[in-house]
Parts: C-alpha cells; sequence; structure tokens
C-alpha cells in the first residue's frame, strides 16, 4: 500500500471535518476522492500532504511513518485548485524550482525541466509567465512542477475545477493518459461524480468526515453502499420507498400486474431523452422517469394520461432514508 | 486594517473605460467640463503653482547661493542626520511592518482588530504629541525608559536615538498599509506549493513570499523614505534643536528663514521637495508598469 | 448533476475558503507565528503605546483640577476652537471638492490627467514645514499675485487645505473605478438629470469612502503642525493651533500642561479611528 491512513480525525472549531477515517491506497493507481463540497475529501488530501495537521491518527506514506513529517519532508506531489503558480517566475523556472531547492547540478535542471514541459505539451511557453498561460495551460504547468522533484505519490485537489467544462473534459482523459505514462500513485479530489468514474481506477467516496464506499467504478455504480452513494453518482428518483435511478424504471400505457399506477404530470424533452414526472397514488412526491425519445413515441402518453411504473428485478436500489432527503432536494432541482 | 482610509496613496488605477463616453462632454453636456476646470484651477493654486515657486525661488538668484548652501558644514551635517534617521527609520519599519503583516494576514488571534486599529494610530497623531510622548518616556531623571538608560550613560533625548525613534514612530503604519493587501491578495497557495516541494520556511520566505510582495514593499519603503526624511514636528520636539548636532534638514530649514536666509532655506527645501516628488513619480511609474505587466 | 454541489455548503477545508468556515478558531498561531506577534507587540509597545501611555498619566497627574485648568485656559480654549473649527471647514471643502477631484480623475480623460494624478500626492510627501514654505511663496507677503494669508485664520485654513488635498480623493478612487459606469449612464437613460445622478446615484454609492477620507481628513488637520510654523504666525488667541500650544507648554518645560492638552489630541484620534473601523464594517456588512 502507498498511502495508509488510520484512525484519522480533525476538527475546525465544533466542525468535525473527519471522523475516524480509515482508508489504504494502493500503489500505482489513480484514486478519486469523491464528494460533496465541505464532506472532508480536501482536508484529507491536505492532511496527507503535511500542508493541514490531524488531530489524531497516523499517517504512512510507503510504510514510513509521516505524520510528524513536515510538508517538504514527505516527498509528496500537490497541485491546487487555483494553480498557485510562482507569479514571478517564468514557466521554466516554477518547473525547476524543486530540483533548484535540493541543489540539483544546472545541466540536469534543464534537461529535466525540458523533459517535463514536453510531457505536459508547455515545451514552447518556458520562458512565458504563468499570467501568460490560460487557465489549462497553468494547471499542467502546476502539474510538470508537482512532477520534476519525483513524487512517491502525487495529490491533485480539485485540479480541474476553476477550469471551463470543455477544457476539463480534455484535460481529465489527459491525466488519465499521463497517468498511464507515469503510473506515480496518484490521488484527486473531486466533488464531479462524472470525473471520477471517467478517470479513476478506484473511488472513494467521502461524506461528512465519513468514507461512505470505497470501489472501483463499476462497483459504485453497480452495486452502492447506500443511498447517499447512489443518489451522488448519478440523477435518482424515489418510487415505492426505494431510490433508483429514472432511466431504470419501466413504464407501460396498461395496467400490468406488480406495475404502479400513475398520471403523467409534466413532459419535457431534454435531447435524445424525454423526463417523465408521474404523480403516483402511493407517494406524495411524483417520481421521474426519463426514456429515449423513440420509446415515448411508441408509448403515445402525453400530460393527464394514466401510466404504469415497474422496476425491473436487476435495477440498482437503495432504501430511502431521512438522512440524505437534503440531497435528493438539490438532485431533483438540477435535473 | 482601515482599507477603505488607506492613506493618500496612489491606488491601483486602471484608466476610465469609457471615458469617451462619460467624461467627454457632447456639446450640451458643460457639467463634466465645469468640473474638470475647477478640479484643475484649484489643484494648480493649492499644489503645483507654489510648489513651482519654490523650485522659483531656489535658483532666483543662480546657482552660486545653492553651492554655497551645500557646501556649508552645518547643513551638510544636516542632511547627514536625516539621511541616518531614515535608513534607520526605513530598516526598522520593515523588519516589523513585514513580521505583522504577516502574522495579521495569516492567522487569526484574539486582539486582532485591536492591533489593526492601533496599527493605524500614528497617521492620525500629531508629531508634536509623538515628540512629547518620547519626551516623556525618555526624559532622563523621571522618564520610565530614560531613567535606566540615563543610569546606563546612554543618552536618547536631544540626541541621534530620539530622532530615529521619532522618525521610525511616525512612518510606521506606511510599510504595513502597503503590503497587507498585497499579502492577502497572493494568498498561502503559492508557499504551500514551495513546502510541498521541499522548500525550507526561510527558503519560501526569501524566494516565494518576498518576490510576491516586492512591488507592494518597494511602494511602502519609498513612501517610509519620504515621509522619514519629511518629519518635522516630532524630531522637533525630541531633538533639542541642537545646531551641528541635533538638527535634521527639515529643522535646519526652520532656522534659516528665521534668521532670514531666505535663499539658503529655500535651497535645502527645493532639495526636500524634489526627493520627495521622485519618491511619488518614481511609485506612480512603478505601479503603472507593474500594471500594465500585470506582476504587481 | 455536478451542480449538485453548488447547493451545499461551501467548502470550509480550504486555505482560499478559510474565511468562510463556520467555526473559526479562537487563535490560529503556530508557534513560530506566535513569538513573531509577541515581538511585534513588544515592539509596538515601546515605540507607541507606552509613550501615548505616557502622554495620558502626565495628563492625570495634576490631578482632574489640573487637567480642567489647563483646557480651560483662554490660550488653550482659544486654540482649540480654531484647530477644531478651521479642521471642520477643510474637512467639508475636501469633502466636495476631494470626491470631484475623484471623479474627474476617474471619468474624465484629458491631456495632464495623469500629472494632477502626481501632484495630488505631493502634500503627502512633501515634508511639511517645506509645504508651509511653498504656500508662503504664494500667499504671503512677497506674493506674486498680491494675496498676503500670512498671519491671519486664513494662513491656517490654507496650510490644513494643503496638507489633507490627499484623503478624500484617494479614499473615493478606488471605490468610484469600481462602480461601473453604466450605473451613471442607467440613471441617464431613465430621465435623470447630471445633479440627480450625483445625488442619487453616485454619492449613495461612495458615501462611506467619503466618510472616511473626511475622517482621515479632519484628524489630519488637527494634528497639523510643520506646515503652519512659518504660515500662521503662531500668535496667541488668534492664529495658535493646538499642536503650537501643546509645543510651547513642552519648550517652557511644562510636560504636564502639554501632555493635558495633547490628550484632547489623542481623544480625537481615537475617536477618528473609531469612525473609520465602524465606516469599514458597515461597508463589510454591505459587501
Amino acid at each position: 500500500m502507498s498511502i495508509d491512513i488510520q484512525a484519522v480525525g480533525k476538527r475546525f472549531g465544533s466542525f468535525v471535518a473527519l471522523d475516524d477515517v480509515n482508508l489504504s491506497l494502493p500503489t500505482g493507481q489513480l484514486t478519486a476522492l469523491l464528494g460533496p463540497s465541505g464532506g472532508g475529501k480536501s482536508t484529507l488530501l491536505r492532511i496527507i500532504a503535511g500542508l493541514e495537521t490531524a488531530d489524531a491518527g497516523r499517517i504512512r506514506i510507503e510504510g514510513r511513518d509521516a505524520t510528524d513529517l513536515p510538508a517538504q519532508k514527505r516527498g509528496v506531489g500537490f497541485v491546487f485548485q487555483h494553480y498557485a503558480a510562482f507569479a514571478h517566475m517564468s514557466v521554466a523556472k516554477n518547473v525547476a524550482f524543486g530540483l533548484e531547492i535540493r541543489h540539483r547540478p544546472k545541466e540536469e535542471v534543464r534537461a529535466r525541466v525540458d523533459e517535463l514541459l514536453r510531457l505536459v505539451h508547455l515545451e514552447q511557453f518556458g520562458h512565458r509567465l504563468p499570467s501568460q498561460l490560460s487557465g489549462g495551460q497553468r494547471q499542467r504547468m502546476a502539474l510538470a512542477r508537482a512532477l520534476a522533484v519525483e513524487p512517491t505519490v502525487l495529490l491533485l485537489d480539485e485540479p480541474f475545477g476553476a477550469l471551463d467544462a470543455q477544457v476539463r473534459k480534455e484535460l481529465r482523459q489527459w491525466l488519465r493518459r499521463l497517468h498511464d505514462e507515469v503510473h506515480v500513485t496518484t490521488v484527486f479530489v473531486t466533488h464531479d461524480q462524472e470525473e471520477a468514474l471517467e478517470v479513476a481506477d478506484q473511488i472513494v467516496v467521502i461524506n461528512e468526515g465519513r468514507v461512505e464506499q470505497v470501489g472501483t467504478p463499476d462497483d459504485l455504480y453497480d452495486r452502492p453502499a447506500n443511498d447517499f452513494v447512489m443518489r451522488f453518482l448519478g440523477p435518482t428518483t424515489t418510487l415505492a420507498g426505494l431510490v433508483v435511478r429514472p432511466h431504470d424504471i419501466g413504464v407501460v400505457a396498461l395496467p400490468v400486474a406488480g406495475a404502479i399506477p400513475g398520471t403523467v404530470r409534466v413532459v419535457q424533452r431534454v435531447g435524445f431523452e424525454v423526463r417523465l414526472t408521474v404523480q403516483t397514488s402511493e407517494a406524495r412526491d411524483p417520481a421521474t422517469v426519463t426514456l429515449p425519445r423513440s420509446r415515448y413515441l411508441e408509448l403515445g402518453v402525453d400530460v393527464g394520461d394514466p401510466v404504469w411504473l415497474r422496476l425491473p428485478a436487476d435495477a440498482v436500489r437503495a432504501p430511502a432514508t431521512a438522512a440524505s432527503a437534503v440531497l435528493e432536494e438539490a438532485t431533483s432541482g438540477s435535473h | 486594517m482601515v482599507d477603505i482610509a488607506s492613506p493618500p496613496v496612489a491606488p491601483r488605477r486602471r484608466e476610465p473605460r469609457d471615458a469617451a463616453t462619460l467624461g467627454r462632454p457632447a456639446g450640451r453636456r458643460i457639467g463634466p467640463l465645469i468640473l474638470r476646470a475647477v478640479v484643475i484651477v484649484y489643484v494648480g493654486l493649492l499644489v503645483a503653482w507654489p510648489v513651482a515657486l519654490v523650485f522659483w525661488n531656489t535658483f532666483a538668484d543662480g546657482l552660486a547661493p545653492v553651492i554655497e548652501t551645500f557646501t556649508d558644514p552645518l547643513v551638510l551635517a544636516s542632511l547627514r542626520l536625516t539621511a541616518i534617521a531614515a535608513a534607520a527609520s526605513v530598516v526598522l519599519n520593515v523588519v516589523f511592518g513585514v513580521t505583522v503583516s504577516l502574522v495579521l494576514v495569516r492567522y487569526e488571534f484574539p486582539g486582532k482588530r485591536l492591533l489593526n486599529a492601533i496599527l493605524d494610530l500614528p497617521l492620525s497623531v500629531s508629531p508634536v504629541v509623538v515628540g512629547l510622548s518620547i519626551v516623556l518616556v525618555y526624559e532622563s531623571t523621571r522618564g520610565i525608559f530614560g531613567v535606566p538608560l540615563a543610569a546606563a550613560g546612554i543618552q536618547v533625548l536631544f540626541s541621534t536615538p530620539g530622532i530615529i525613534l521619532a522618525t521610525t514612530f511616525i512612518a510606521m503604519p506606511l510599510v504595513i498599509r502597503e503590503i497587507v493587501p498585497v499579502l492577502t491578495e497572493v494568498g498561502t497557495e503559492q508557499e504551500q506549493a514551495a513546502r510541498s516541494l521541499g522548500a525550507s520556511g526561510p527558503q519560501t520566505f526569501w524566494r516565494i513570499t518576498i518576490p510576491a510582495i516586492r512591488w507592494g514593499l518597494t511602494y511602502g519603503v519609498v513612501l517610509c523614505l519620504a515621509r522619514s526624511i519629511g518629519e518635522f514636528g516630532a524630531v522637533k520636539v525630541v531633538s533639542g534643536n541642537l545646531i551641528g548636532q541635533t538638527q535634521t534638514a527639515t529643522l535646519m530649514v526652520e532656522q534659516m528663514y528665521f534668521d532670514f536666509d531666505q535663499e539658503q532655506a529655500f535651497a535645502v527645501a527645493g532639495l526636500l521637495a524634489s526627493i520627495s516628488i521622485i519618491a511619488i513619480v518614481v511609485v506612480s511609474v512603478l505601479r503603472s508598469r507593474a500594471e500594465r505587466k500585470g506582476t504587481s | 448533476m455536478t451542480s449538485l454541489t453548488d447547493t451545499a455548503a461551501p467548502s470550509p477545508l480550504t486555505g482560499r475558503r478559510a474565511a468562510a468556515r463556520p467555526h473559526r478558531p479562537r487563535s490560529t498561531l503556530t508557534r513560530g507565528a506566535g513569538l513573531a506577534l509577541g515581538v511585534s507587540v513588544l515592539w509596538l509597545s515601546i515605540l507607541v503605546l507606552i509613550p501615548l501611555g505616557a502622554v495620558v498619566a502626565a495628563a492625570a497627574s495634576g490631578g482632574w483640577a489640573g487637567f480642567w485648568a489647563v483646557l480651560t485656559n483662554p490660550q488653550t480654549v482659544a486654540a482649540i476652537t480654531l484647530t477644531v473649527s478651521q479642521a471642520a471647514l477643510v474637512t467639508a471643502l475636501n469633502v466636495v471638492i476631494g470626491t470631484a477631484i475623484a471623479w474627474v480623475l476617474v471619468r474624465d480623460s484629458f491631456p495632464g490627467k495623469r500629472v494632477i494624478e502626481v501632484i495630488i500626492d505631493v502634500p503627502f510627501a512633501l515634508p511639511t514645514i517645506v509645504a508651509g514654505l511653498v504656500l508662503l511663496g504664494l500667499y504671503g507677503p512677497r506674493s506674486p499675485v498680491g494675496v498676503d494669508v500670512a498671519n491671519t485664520k486664513a494662513a491656517v485654513f490654507l496650510a490644513f487645505a494643503f496638507v489633507t488635498l490627499p484623503f478624500v480623493v484617494r479614499a473615493v478612487q478606488p471605490v468610484l473605478e469600481q462602480l461601473d459606469p453604466d450605473v451613471e449612464r442607467a440613471a441617464r437613460s431613465l430621465g435623470a438629470s447630471g445633479t440627480q445622478t450625483w445625488t442619487r446615484v453616485l454619492l449613495p454609492a461612495l458615501a462611506p469612502a467619503i466618510a472616511a477620507g473626511a475622517a482621515m481628513s479632519f484628524a489630519r488637520a488637527v494634528s497639523e503642525y510643520g506646515a503652519l510654523v512659518l504660515l500662521s504666525g503662531n500668535l496667541a488667541l488668534r492664529t495658535e493651533v493646538t499642536s503650537v500650544r501643546i509645543l510651547t507648554y513642552v519648550e517652557n518645560g511644562q510636560l504636564a500642561q502639554a501632555a493635558a492638552v495633547a490628550t484632547v489630541l489623542l481623544v480625537i484620534a481615537f475617536l477618528v479611528l473609531v469612525a473609520l473601523d465602524l465606516i469599514q464594517r458597515r461597508v463589510a456588512r454591505r459587501g
């Protein structure tokens, strides 16, 4: 194991940021710490890096107890959401910083900087100041800077959070490819489940200072440990007291045994999908169902028509708990 | 720090975005034109013309009196004392200013707001009161510091240390006020990045923190220097105004004026005015250049 | 789904957002920072606090009766009255002209504007004794324009106006720069006259900055000494200001009396600081 986290706790005043967190992150993998803002994932990352100290627990990096080591002795590369570019240094100087601190020979520094700038596709920009780069370029520079000192682990705190959607998508695929090339143990924090599912080998879902689930993207999506994880990984709705995915719900226009009757309240077309809001007799709040447009046209129903909803046996489901009601609100609001 | 009431130091400015449409009167809009005229006349009559007149008076009788003034050993002694006091004030205020600014910006602690307010005090306390306060404390028969220092044979009042103390007191807030906003703006991420890359505390301070605030620090030093060179009231109270010993350049100007050595008074005043105007212009140019580069 | 997190509370976890931390610890000082703070406070005490405390202590040393006797001395009363009244008049002038200058510097554009920018700072950097000499040149007995205010109350006003020129301008200017010119245009498009745009749109937005500049300007005027020495003649009961009164006591060795008058100035300086703090808090609340 590359990083071992044992019983780590952290409070800010009376706010519990991390509560008895135990976690092992395997060597050479790309791990995502996923969760809502304020859930503790950034704090955990900063504690691993030594930028924050834990109130309780131990941190081991590559078998060495790092709990009491200052940040500069942990051999950890850290990439910040807002780049933390050294504004007064050129791009090349930024990348060279860690090597110069270590008094490496000039020739070696130059060669390594050139190599890294090529790796992050910034070889044309070495002489520029960070202020003359775009956000995505700055983040790539920050990555090169962190990699220059050959860290045992690379930590990225919401690395694409400050970038616009398009650049963000490009950069995360690029990060995946980079990781496949460099193979350094990498942990990145994100609140974007799509980013985590697409890039990571392993995902750790963190909420309210606790680890909710650890697993591969498939594990999490197909076998969510609880309704929080399920709700966090994508759109959900509630049907017959269960949290389910809107596209898993089957809709028919005729009564079927075991199906739940309801009335179509809203029909919204969203691109290739159609979203139906169906008021069932058994629940106070309506359920949301999404289906392909072709399937909807086949169905031939409209607002006010009766429909019957049923859940296939293999559909992923979790019992709805009050704890995640707030999240439900937020989720339904954004879909 | 009372940001909105920052001292009259040129703020970061940008050119008006739409001066053409708003400022330039379109025929019937006479208001802005009148305003512009009033401003130019007011500033001209109050500052520009009188200051220009000082330079005019300095050279009114040719260069000879000016040369004579600046070869006078008493004048040179006063300039030397002013230089010593100003240099000491700058060094003390930079060390103190950087330290206290870092603590203020980076940490929370009880009494922070009070400390902030006290740091602004020298800007609103009369220089004469500052001088009096130093006299009371360092007075050799009753002063709380003066008595033990006198016992140790150290004379503060009517000598260079007193002048340095008075000057340092007066100029204290200037460095802090310049670097606190810059420190706040740059944040701590660059420093954290440096630490994670292996830099030690001192390495981070010298390689990251100081370069990041270098412009703010430069303005602070220039303004502190100008203020220290120009200090008059506080120095007058603590110095005893001993000719050739504790007379700074500003005290020299006063004495020469009252002694009817007006040519000499104008010559020294002209020198002091030049220094302060150069200081302002330097800050103004540096600032606009730093802004254009976007690296301030 | 990403919008989900936008509805959640802001993260209290990163340094950048530390200000939004829901439960701010009382002290975040590390050992090194605590040491730095301690040394700073010690230096501040030696340099500023203990001396200023000594002024108040010396004022109190003569008892309440002694203190009151100094303050009710006719010459002292005249000096304080003159200082405060002229400072108030100058501050009123600065509120008007300072705001106008700030507007011209931000919104207007004409050749030589940069020169005005630099000139505004001159009174701040110019040694006060030189300022006195400067004003005496144009408005003294040898005035080329025939205006001689030397040794009159007008000289006090003039000196105050000179040294306080930058305060309101530099307080208002950055706020005005942040104010979108479209706001003024919008008022115009809705039918407001130039005057109405000022009184209903600009001034309310600028009021806190103007008040802060005015407070600084008042404090500076009340404490001024150097610019007056050559200009006002320091005539007792007529042109003698508070600072000069204190200096006279000091030169006569009457330190307790000097401290009594100085305490009045300290109280004014303190009130100004409180006023500035309140203004700033109000602005911060407004966001």
